[in-house]
């Protein structure tokens, strides 16, 4: 009987660790169809001659990810509300001088809730607290083309616990460079 | 009339002690058929313990009480003795026999017999691959449930759910008794909202592998994908429409989360609602005429219900401040969803002809409600000593199962539909 048993875990944890129909994110081409970003603005076109090429180099692209220096990266919020705070003004002023400096420097705005609530409505939450810094900056003269405002609701908590200080960590926009 | 809960056999799960989940049945209905399901002749030597998965698919419905029938060593044509078995107690007897072909595929038959009148109430035989001999042992607990109980039954559906542990999530498909799960998607990032395509083949969700919500479709028994969604922004919360060629999603390309439909091979979206709020969580009613979602147009999230063709959209719930996570029961009597109620979110079903809302649980945490295909129980994931859990419940309230994973959290759970 207890081989048995032994036999039949073995048999679960073989079906369970096999895994026949698991999809390794590498393994799967991803069709990303609309939406996608474009890399670079095209070039002027060339009007004299019909067989000027003109070239583009994407090497020059490679732009470091990086913010402006000593600057924060993140904008917290109070609950229930997607006001930015006056004390986050000059973040906010620092990031888009950053962002107006280069033309082809771009920024994810992530925007977070804390854990209490559903899902999905949380998503739309977090989606209002990114959207509050997105139209911040551009007010503040930045492009809308080097922004995307996105949400991770509550599912990428910075502080773990179900006390105010925590929820109050979590209540936030993150400014991510790509 | 109140009766206590009862946790019911612990005892009776001990075989399936290996595997990932353990169930726990409490609260019982009014009445409970006696059965015995009898060891099936040749359960000992095959891969799969047949009777005992009947037993514990009956068992966990709450509507039967299983008979002790160890050792009676019957199979699918021997005649009972009636008049012995309705001594014990039991009304019905179900015997069957498993033998392993030729070819290695088994061959599982049975037959259900009415003990008080002395009658054969028919049977079934099949030929199958060993990897669906659990998927037999749940027709079968189907076939006698539906006979003897009158409605439809749910134990070979699939469930879907997702699971945390450590920096890993996983999307799994599971048997209804959350036995035999295989996992569907891995990843480094959260998966969340998954939703059943009607055929049962493919399922909808939102992934952040790309540091953003987008949402995919997945065939799941080719692992194949497509990413029907990567708008400018956030895309999420898919919900499939009853002839499995729409999606009605929550894009926020235009700034505000509002809901779109969009072909489920994907391309250009329609817009349906039309509010300078957060419109979400959409989700089809069975007649495909209605979408119903979540809004917080009148200042807090509210149920509202819109045409599918979009348009001007009637609340749905009044009563609570914050009403969430709508589900449709198929057969278009019930809503099932979590309303927070002084701090805790809780589920309610409200019967829409007659608007009236039922509170169905005692925990203070639940979250996204899924109806079964019979329009009886529902699935959800809740809280219960700090640990997520998956729960399942009449649509009453009163009977639940507990599926609790060994290990990680175990959320957003989604049933599957009939698979005929």
């Amino acid at each position: 009987m207890f081989f048995k048993k032994f036999l039949l875990a073995l048999g679960v944890v073989m079906v369970v660790a096999g895994c026949g129909s698991s999809v390794k994110l590498e393994d799967v081409p991803v069709e990303d169809r609309k939406g996608a970003m474009p890399l670079a603005p095209a070039p002027a076109p060339v009007m004299e001659s019909r067989s000027a090429v003109a070239p583009v180099n994407l090497t020059t692209n490679q732009l470091p990810a990086a913010g402006p220096a000593g600057v924060a990266k993140v904008v917290y919020f109070d609950y229930d509300s997607f006001v930015i705070k006056p004390e986050f003004q000059s973040v906010l002023e620092a990031h888009s001088k950053h962002l107006k400096a280069d033309s082809r420097r771009r920024v994810n705005l992530e925007g977070h809730t804390d854990e209490r609530g559903g899902r999905e409505y949380n998503l739309a939450l977090g989606q209002k607290r990114a959207e509050a810094v997105r139209k911040a900056l551009t007010l503040l003269g930045v492009a809308d083309s080097q922004l995307e405002a996105v949400s991770f609701g509550k599912e990428k908590p910075a502080a773990m616990g179900a006390d105010e200080s925590a929820f109050a960590k979590n209540r936030r926009t993150e400014l991510t460079y790509r | 009339m109140l009766r206590r809960f009862l946790c019911i056999g612990i005892a009776l799960f001990s075989l399936g002690a290996n595997a990932q989940f353990r169930v726990e049945v409490s609260g019982v209905g009014l009445t409970q058929l006696p059965i015995a399901v009898a060891p099936f002749k040749g359960d000992d030597s095959a891969p799969q313990p047949i009777a005992a998965i009947v037993q514990a698919d009956l068992e966990r419905s709450g509507q039967f009480r299983l008979i002790n029938a160890s050792g009676s060593g019957l199979d699918e044509n021997s005649r009972p003795d009636f008049s012995s078995w309705r001594q014990k107690g039991s009304d019905s007897l179900a015997s069957g026999s498993i033998s392993r072909l030729a070819d290695g595929r088994y061959d599982v038959r049975f037959r259900l017999w009415d003990v008080v009148r002395g009658q054969d109430l028919g049977g079934q035989s099949f030929a199958i691959p060993a990897s669906d001999l659990r998927l037999v042992a749940h027709r079968i607990a189907d076939f006698i449930y539906e006979k003897l109980s009158g409605d439809k039954s749910v134990f070979s559906t699939r469930i879907a759910y997702v699971t945390k542990s450590g920096s890993k999530f996983n999307l799994w498909v599971a048997d209804s008794d959350g036995e035999n799960a295989q996992s569907a998607l891995s990843s480094a990032e959260p998966i969340i909202s998954p939703a059943w395509s009607p055929s049962g083949g493919q399922l909808a969700y939102v992934s952040f592998e790309s540091r953003k919500p987008v949402i995919y479709v997945h065939e799941i028994s080719t692992g194949k994908r497509r990413l029907v969604a990567n708008f400018k922004g956030s895309n999420s919360a898919p919900a499939w429409s009853s002839d499995g060629k729409s999606l009605a999603v929550t894009l926020t390309r235009d700034g505000a989360s509002q809901i779109y439909l969009i072909d489920a091979q994907g391309g250009e979206p329609k817009r349906l609602s039309q509010s300078p709020s957060i419109d979400t969580e959409p989700v089809f009613s069975a007649d495909g005429r209605f979408i119903y979602f979540v809004s917080d147009r009148g200042g807090s999230p509210q149920i509202y219900r819109m045409s599918t063709s979009g348009g001007a959209a009637d609340r749905v719930t009044f009563s609570g401040t914050y009403n969430i996570s709508p589900t449709l029961s198929p057969d278009g009597r019930w809503l099932g969803y979590v309303s927070r109620i002084g701090g805790a979110f809780k589920l309610h079903t409200m019967d829409l002809s007659t608007g009236t809302v039922t509170a169905i649980t005692d925990t203070s945490a639940d979250e996204r409600p899924s109806f079964a295909p019979n329009s009886r129980m529902l699935v959800y994931a809740t809280r219960q000593q700090s640990a997520e859990a998956l729960m399942t419940s009449t649509v009453d309230g009163k009977i639940k199962a507990r599926l609790s994973g060994q290990s990680g959290d175990i959320r957003e759970p989604a049933w599957g539909p009939f698979q005929r």
